[in-house]
């Protein structure tokens, strides 16, 4: 099977290890460190974001740092964001509705 | 949004469900009624400009909310929600589907499945809410129709206007 962004992100150890390599290139070790799982269940984890090419390869020397690849990452950023965004929108008007409830409690 | 109020989305594709959750600073009772009372309900649930309007509803196991979403230039897409199964103040669980203003499914699209969970905590209410479709590709339809139609359909309302002064 054929493995896709969606995939990736469905797990939140994944998400995770997303955020992490976001902002910083990373070896498996130093990403490890940041879990309490196993190094392999890490690795495995890796993996599959390599598989769905959501990660850059870097090697220096005999370590291997692992980077974000941002672009893939906005494809799916832009898909949920306007998503998201209903969601939002109804729940802002929501709340918006809960306090009208609520004060009207207080009147009587 | 609001700081402090909890909100998180997420997609889970092996899955096919959308789960949305959500924290209101309110009480369970008054969440409650804004989910499941149609005059309350009209007021939220379509995001602006749009408004929901619900045409009936009846609220127990078995029963049916027919309602619409209106456009700000009048343009009505009809939806149905077929209640399976509820527990006041806990859950409740419908078939969604989109229809005509009688109520007659449009089989073109695909129907999910909602199950939509209310807890306390504390002085405010969660609301866990798991969109489940059947299968894959029926959720990608579901999303990539859910952008044409909400957002495209909102743009070319503003096409329309442009189109109009132009002339």
């Amino acid at each position: 099977m054929k493995r896709d962004i969606f995939q990736a992100i469905a797990d939140p150890t994944r998400r995770a290890i997303l955020v992490l390599v976001a902002t910083n290139a990373l070896t498996p070790n130093a990403i490890a460190d940041q879990f309490n799982t196993t190094r392999q269940a890490v690795s495995k984890h890796i993996k599959i974001l390599n598989e769905c090419e959501l990660l850059d390869e870097k090697k220096v020397g005999r370590e291997i740092y692992y980077q974000l690849k941002i672009d893939k990452m906005k494809e799916i950023d832009k898909w949920l964001a306007q998503f998201k965004e209903i969601w939002e929108s109804r729940f802002n008007q929501l709340d918006q509705v809960l306090m009208n409830l609520k004060s009207k409690e207080n009147e009587t | 949004m609001k700081p402090n109020l909890l909100m998180n989305f997420t997609v889970d594709k092996e899955n096919s469900t959308v789960n949305v959750k959500r924290e209101f600073n309110a009480s369970l009772d008054n969440v409650w009624s804004a989910w499941t009372e149609p005059e309350i309900l009209d007021q939220w649930w379509a995001p602006a400009p749009w408004k929901a309007k619900t045409k009936s509803m009846d609220f127990k196991k078995g029963g049916r909310r027919l309602y619409a979403m209106v456009g700000p230039q009048g343009e009505e897409h009809w939806a149905i929600a077929d209640f399976t199964s509820i527990t006041p103040k806990s859950n409740f669980k419908y078939l969604d589907a989109f229809s005509d203003s009688e109520g007659n499914l449009n089989k073109d699209f695909p129907r999910s499945d909602w199950n939509v969970n209310f807890s306390e905590q504390g002085d405010s209410t969660i609301v866990d809410i798991a969109i489940k479709h059947e299968n894959l590709s029926d959720l990608e339809k579901i999303i990539e129709m859910g952008f044409k139609e909400g957002f495209t359909i909102a743009m070319e309302g503003l096409d329309e206007i442009f189109a109009t002064r132009a002339k």
